[in-house]
């Protein structure tokens, strides 16, 4: 089972204070209100951007050991300009977006407008490799292909 | 309904055919019920992994609307012989 980076990241949910101020990468874009779970406001959200999550908290302090996960394997490859919205700010989007990928849980991930899966499958992508080829469709180029390459360079 | 580890590997065993399974109640480290489950199923094969989660959703429909966190590894036969191997 591949609990284990689950494990460590419910651990870091006993974070007291956050991060820093600011966001260090993605974008947080404000889910704007009034149909904000409505499936042509999720369309447009999941089609604006490469890659788009939704969270439980925000990226700098994930109130949730999945989210966390994402947030983390994205961040071991680098993945900076993405979109991320944090269903906790909003009701109506936590179940419209729950809806729209007829998907029960958050986190869940979005590749150039497709529905990837959540924690579980980002995890195994991350861990067999496809998350760097996926990626790469998109033009996206993952820091960890650079370091299988170079392996000696630190 | 009574969500028991053992309900959903019932409920996973009848509804998949699993030739194994294996369901885990990990509410105590989180704040509410919560489970992970390992699947082995020859329905799987020839699915990709987001098809073969979305089997398993379909199948705990329902309970899931009353479960709060739900991890799941979803493997055929063969997958489950060689990860046994390694």
């Amino acid at each position: 089972m591949s609990g284990s980076l689950g494990r460590a990241a419910a651990a870091l949910l006993c974070w007291g204070h956050s991060a820093g101020g600011g966001l260090w990468g993605p974008g947080v874009r404000a889910a704007s209100s009034g149909g904000s779970g409505s499936s042509e406001h999720l369309d447009m959200l999941v089609k604006k951007d490469r890659v788009v999550v939704f969270l439980k908290g925000p990226p700098e302090q994930p109130q949730c050991g999945f989210s966390n996960t994402v947030v983390q394997i994205l961040r071991l490859h680098s993945i900076r300009d993405y979109a991320v919205y944090n269903v906790l700010d909003d009701p109506q989007l936590q179940q419209g977006i729950k809806a729209y990928s007829n998907w029960p849980t958050i986190p869940q991930v979005y590749l150039n407008s497709e529905f990837v899966g959540g924690c579980d499958i980002l995890l195994q992508m991350h861990q067999n490799g496809d998350l760097v080829e996926e990626l790469k469709k998109l033009g996206i180029r993952s820091t960890l292909l650079d370091e299988k390459k170079d392996q000696d360079s630190k | 309904m009574e969500l028991s580890a053992e309900y959903l590997r019932e409920k996973l065993q009848r509804d998949l055919e699993a030739e194994h399974m294996e369901v885990e109640d990990t509410t105590p480290n989180r704040c509410a019920s919560s489970f992970r489950v390992l699947v082995v199923s020859a329905k799987f094969e020839g699915k990709p992994l987001l098809q073969r989660h979305r089997l398993v959703n379909s199948c705990l429909a329902e309970e899931l609307l009353h479960i709060h966190a739900f991890e799941q590894k979803t493997l055929t036969p063969e997958q489950w012989t060689r990860e046994q191997q390694k």
